[in-house]
């Protein structure tokens, strides 16, 4: 019964969030466009960082660009989503983790349009991915958990604390520079690396650009990235049934 | 199959608590403020320096004290009580969308609950759309959408802007829609929170009848709350009279609604008031209106202070228009009707006083709208239903009964006495 619900609210989402805007969907495909050309520039012209690999380097940036707009957006998206449904948590009951899971398969949508560019972007490029590619999916549930999970405990906090949604643009802006989107992991020196994949991102891309562009993936990285990723989840859902049934009063 | 003694619904002793934090009106916590508390504790030394934040400025208000009852399948209860008598909670706490902090709710059965019509509808969606959105908020799977669709559809009478997004619909057909997909749910518990207050006096009746049907025919327990004594009167065979938290009398509708006639002896309920924000886009508007409740007078006039923020000299009217609880418009008035002048009107702050004349009015619930004009001409500020209130007895009318709302519509001038700066 509460699936159906899940289907339909995620649906809405989707549908209100294509329908609102005239450039709808072009607009989850020209920003990360443009971010990939400028930090190309920055990073690759600039900088004169350089690919490891055949990839180029505008679509190494491209890769760890989805997984990261996915994130972002989602994270953004689902720290809000309670606060936006005030209407429903105070008149209607389900498991109010329908709405924040609903706001990151938006994200998911977002994604899956990307992809069709990365396709695009492999015939002019003339690269063939790796069959490293059928792990994908194993990088984009994680992606998925590491921001369910944090989003989950950002719309509960948000509830009580309304401020709180002010920090949360700080948080992934601050998140895309301890990121790997503009540059490659392998520039980490050693003894920051352990460190570095605390950030369940950085597994998350790593593993996305070996998959898709045959990348080398640090895997003690790798199983750190997952293993926070999941310990943010269970933090999330934890939080979120804590704090759950005071959801209607406190709104 | 239960029989038709066991309770579907078992309420033991419940109440709810909540807690009202006097230091903070805002509606929610902040955590800068949280944060900066804690920084002033931290470097505030000396703690006795700040009695006042020792002392924790909150008060706990119970909305429900230890109720306790019983429903048998195919009870059809009202309930009723005055605003703030705990009724929306009890109803929030049996659809499960807050939680009791005490006691314990037993239920068997699938509820739907009815806090509101159109919940969750999306303005950017189209009228086919919502009616699936909002079938499954409302907790029908979507075949049950699917196989009823024509039925919802007919019921609004919309099939004509079926594709067209709900922001483009008028507000009845708004209404209509939203409850249609409503009235067509079939749960075996049906509560029910005054959402009968709208749409227009045909489609009231229409979906009175539905849910009439609801219960009598097809033997499904409903719980309904409402201010509309002749709804509870038809639709119910049951009522919970509630007063303060507290369960005040259980029984019989009729006998509960004359217990609760009683029991509502005072004049009026409160004096009610309507303010509202600075407005520099209007030159001229109504700041605030408040009802005043004289005590002195053993009958009910109207008794209205004005404030008029004007930013020029200017000459208006006053309309006063009166709603009954089912929103019928009962009573209408014209200031200049009774003044050979329009009322003059400085530039600034001004202070109106408007008494009118008894008005003999059913007992129940009125909304008044005040309209200022410069008559034939313009509408300079219209306050529709700004003022809620309840009245209940006349005394005047020399009566150990009053003459309720209910047992019919009639509609009446009111006639203005005095209009004066104050």
């Amino acid at each position: 019964m509460y699936r159906e619900l899940f289907y339909i609210l995620s649906w809405r989402d989707v549908k209100v969030r294509y329908k609102q805007t005239i450039i709808g969907a072009a607009w989850s495909i020209i920003r990360p466009l443009l971010t990939t050309i400028i930090f190309t520039l920055i990073f690759n012209k600039v900088a004169k960082l350089q690919s490891p690999g055949a990839a180029p380097y505008v679509l190494m940036v491209f890769v760890g660009m989805l997984p990261w707009q996915f994130f972002s957006n989602s994270l953004s998206e689902a720290s809000g989503s309670l606060i936006n449904n005030t209407n429903l948590i105070t008149k209607v009951y389900f498991p109010r983790m329908i709405i924040p899971a609903s706001s990151v398969i938006t994200g998911l949508v977002d994604l899956a349009i990307s992809f069709i560019i990365l396709i695009g972007m492999f015939v002019i490029f003339r690269f063939l991915p790796p069959l490293n590619i059928f792990f994908l999916p194993f990088f984009i549930l994680i992606a998925f958990v590491a921001a369910f999970g944090i989003g989950l405990y950002l719309t509960a906090v948000n509830v009580k604390y309304r401020d709180f949604r002010y920090i949360i643009p700080f948080i992934v802006q601050f998140g895309l520079y301890i990121t790997p989107v503009g540059f490659n992991s392998d520039i980490i020196p050693q003894k920051w690396k352990l460190l570095f994949y605390i950030n369940p991102m950085a597994g998350v891309i790593d593993g996305f650009r070996w998959s898709l562009l045959g990348q080398n993936v640090y895997l003690p990285g790798l199983l750190i990235s997952t293993a926070v990723s999941f310990l943010f989840l269970w933090l999330g859902v934890y939080y979120f049934r804590h704090t759950e049934k005071s959801f209607a009063d406190n709104i | 199959m239960f029989t038709m003694s066991s309770p579907v619904i078992k309420v033991e002793n419940i109440s709810k608590q909540y807690i009202i934090a006097h230091e903070n009106p805002e509606r929610y916590t902040a955590l800068r403020d949280v944060i900066a508390k804690k920084a002033k504790k931290i470097f505030s030394f000396d703690q006795s320096m700040r009695p006042a934040q020792k002392k924790k400025s909150t008060e706990i208000f119970w909305a429900l004290k230890d109720v306790s009852f019983e429903l048998l399948e195919g009870d059809r209860v009202g309930i009723i009580g005055r605003n703030g008598a705990g009724k929306s909670t009890l109803l929030k706490i049996l659809s499960r969308i807050t939680e009791q902090t005490y006691g314990r709710i037993t239920i068997h059965g699938r509820v739907a609950s009815l806090l509101e019509v159109g919940t969750g509808f999306h303005p950017e969606l189209t009228g086919r759309e919502n009616i699936f959105l909002n079938g499954a908020i409302l907790g029908m799977s979507r075949n049950e959408i699917r196989k009823k669709f024509d039925e919802i559809v007919d019921f609004a009478e919309i099939e004509k802007f079926l594709d067209t997004p709900v922001k483009r619909y008028s507000s009845g057909m708004y209404v209509r829609l939203a409850f249609a997909v409503a009235a067509h749910l079939e749960p075996e518990i049906l509560v029910v929170d005054e959402v009968l207050a709208v749409g227009d006096a045909k489609f009231q009746k229409k979906c009175l009848n539905k849910m009439e049907d609801a219960g009598k025919k097809e033997g499904k327990t409903v719980l309904f709350v409402s201010h509309n004594m002749a709804a509870v009167k038809s639709l119910c065979n049951k009522a919970i009279v509630l007063h303060k938290g507290q369960k005040l009398f259980e029984g019989d509708v009729f006998e509960s609604l004359a217990k609760y006639m009683a029991f509502d002896q005072s004049e009026f309920s409160h004096s009610a008031s309507f303010a509202r924000a600075i407005d520099p886009a209007k030159k001229i508007y109504i700041k605030e209106a408040s009802l005043v409740d004289d005590l002195t007078k053993d009958f009910f006039c109207i008794e209205l202070h004005l404030k008029i923020i004007s930013s020029e000299q200017n000459k208006v009217g006053i309309n006063l228009k009166l709603k009954d609880g089912m929103g019928f418009p009962v009573a209408f008035g014209c200031s200049h009707y009774f003044f050979p002048e329009l009322h003059s009107i400085n530039k600034g702050e001004n202070l109106l006083q408007i008494t009118t004349t008894r008005l003999p009015l059913a007992t129940g619930r009125y909304k008044l709208s005040i309209e200022m004009v410069f008559p034939g001409i313009e509408q300079l500020d219209f306050l529709e239903d700004c003022i809620e209130f309840e009245l209940s007895h006349d005394a005047a009318a020399k009566r150990n009964y009053g003459i309720a709302q209910e047992w019919g519509n009639g509609a009446m001038e009111i006639i203005f006495e005095r209009l004066e700066n104050n």
